[in-house]
């Protein structure tokens, strides 16, 4: 039994590895894409100069060098691809199978993972090259932490806006909802600013949603300023584990009304 | 004159098709409102510490951002929905009957969606922009002039996505090039002087030229007279528009009509 499904698992890793490879470039450009950080990091570095932060501005470019990496761990796109399974009705052949959907589309996230992260790399030398004064050797127990951290956010990520795509069994335009909770994401996640420059009220609020924890902390772990790891498990943990629930639910409830159409 | 009647028609049909997605437009208007209040949120946030955005104050910077949203808004209501259909027609061969039309084929991938999801955006910076004006007591008539400026930069904004979107006619799976684009025109939000020397103010100038898009309409604004610059954008917009005009023609050439 659990041979069979350690195979499984292997043929889908290596067929979705293939895909993944064959596609790199489109992944390059996705990559690229997060280029948002980086130039921040300019914006911040130069108000730096002139006003009193709690960063130097040494801290800023070092910071958003590192948001831009540990960003690229936590880009998920299941509501898309799940929108155009349900739409033009290829959900239909999946079901078939006796597998559940959502374990091609979490091997095609982990694969995709392996291509685009030695192109990351890349980029962060190079900023590095650029910065050379912002380099810093992380601690190695800080990238385990982080590391995990990640993994956690990742899942966490991912369950909820899975959790969200099962609205496309009744809209054709699920991904709208993902577009908003990104706003937010946007905003309150360390992306725009590291969250020692909001105000507290700011911030401890948005220590209740799961954003921090997909770039401030992971970010703020591997600059070696720490993170509250039990915060971050409760919160990750209760909104997954709530979204895995919801998820069922809808799950069920969608099957029913699924028409599939076009198939 | 006809023309004009067939480009109404057009988007009139597509008003009618998205208007099957009311509820989307609920979120639209939405996610309009939550990049306003984050932007104008991140925007205090340099102000909070005593600093400035390259010497700009908080009101003038917020004309800039109120700029960015509005273009950003044109872009989500006129460019993103017909050039991603582009590259779906490169992809599916459907492109062969857009070049059978008795119209211009980028004229017609240029006008034929009109997304009114992205209004709420347009109607927020209109609104920031007016605000800043009126805290700034910027009023005058002579503010219309600042039409013109921002004409050039969705002209240089359009060149700019149809000749990336046009790239899908050689490699079929680019249409997130044009991902990259929207996200380095994030840059705009601030003004051209918030970046530092060397290779931010090299990329933003000379790849994609930030300081004409939103810096320019707002320091006309602001009344500063820049006959100068405002030339220089006039002339990178004519250039722009034939650029993309002569690589459609090219690329075009090497259209192989997929699956067909």
């Amino acid at each position: 039994m659990q041979h069979r499904i350690l195979r499984k698992a292997r043929v889908l890793f290596e067929v979705y590895l293939a895909q993944m490879v064959e596609y790199r470039a489109e992944i390059y450009l996705w990559a690229a894409a997060g280029v948002l950080p980086l130039i921040l990091l300019g914006v911040w570095a130069k108000a730096a100069e002139s006003g009193s932060f709690p960063l130097s501005r040494v801290e800023f470019i070092r910071y958003f060098i590192v948001a831009f990496l540990v960003r690229q761990f936590t880009f998920i796109w299941v509501i898309w691809e799940f929108e155009e399974l349900v739409s033009s009705g290829r959900l239909s052949q999946q079901l078939l199978q006796p597998l559940h959907p959502i374990w091609r589309i979490i091997a095609s996230h982990l694969t995709e993972r392996v291509v685009r992260l030695p192109l990351v790399f890349g980029i962060v030398c190079l900023c590095f090259l650029a910065y050379p004064e912002a380099l810093w050797v992380p601690r190695l127990v800080d990238v385990g932490l982080a590391t995990l951290l990640l993994t956690f956010a990742f899942w966490a990520r991912f369950m909820i806006q899975y959790m969200m795509s099962m609205l496309a069994f009744w809209s054709e335009r699920a991904t709208a909802i993902e577009e908003l909770w990104f706003v937010v994401h946007l905003f309150l996640s360390g992306l725009m600013a590291p969250l020692d420059v909001m105000p507290d009220g700011v911030r401890a609020a948005a220590e209740l949603t799961p954003f921090p924890y997909l770039v401030y902390y992971p970010t703020s772990l591997l600059l070696g300023h720490g993170a509250p790891l039990a915060k971050a498990a409760v919160v990750l943990g209760i909104w997954s584990l709530a979204s895995w629930g919801l998820q069922r639910v809808l799950w069920r409830k969608g099957l029913r009304s699924y028409t599939a159409m076009g198939a | 004159m006809r023309l004009a009647r067939v480009i109404g028609l057009f988007w009139w049909t597509s008003l009618l098709a998205e208007l099957e997605y009311r509820l989307n437009f609920v979120l639209a208007a939405l996610s309009a409102l939550g990049h306003l209040v984050g932007n104008w949120f991140a925007l205090s946030l340099f102000y909070r510490n005593g600093s400035t955005l390259g010497g700009w104050s908080f009101p003038q910077a917020l004309l800039v951002m109120g700029i960015f949203t509005l273009l950003q808004g044109l872009i989500r209501t006129l460019l993103t929905p017909n050039l991603t259909r582009l590259v779906e027609h490169v992809r599916t061969g459907t492109l062969d009957f857009v070049l059978l039309k008795p119209m211009d084929s980028q004229l017609w991938l240029s006008t034929r969606r009109f997304s009114p999801w992205g209004l709420p955006d347009v109607l927020f910076g209109l609104g920031v922009v007016l605000y800043a004006i009126d805290v700034q007591g910027l009023w005058r008539i002579g503010l219309l002039v600042a039409v013109a400026p921002l004409l050039c930069s969705l002209a240089i904004l359009y060149s700019l996505w149809f000749t990336l979107a046009s790239i899908s006619i050689w490699y079929v799976k680019v249409y997130n090039v044009t991902e990259v684009l929207g996200n380095l025109i994030a840059a705009a939000r601030y003004p051209i002087d918030a970046l530092p020397q060397g290779i931010h103010r090299f990329v933003f100038t000379f790849v994609i030229p930030v300081g004409l898009l939103t810096t320019l309409p707002a320091r006309i604004l602001l009344g500063d007279h820049l006959n100068g610059t405002f030339g220089v954008s006039v002339l990178v917009a004519v250039c722009a528009l034939l650029a993309s005009r002569s690589f459609w023609r090219f690329a075009l050439r090497y259209y192989t009509s997929a699956s067909s």
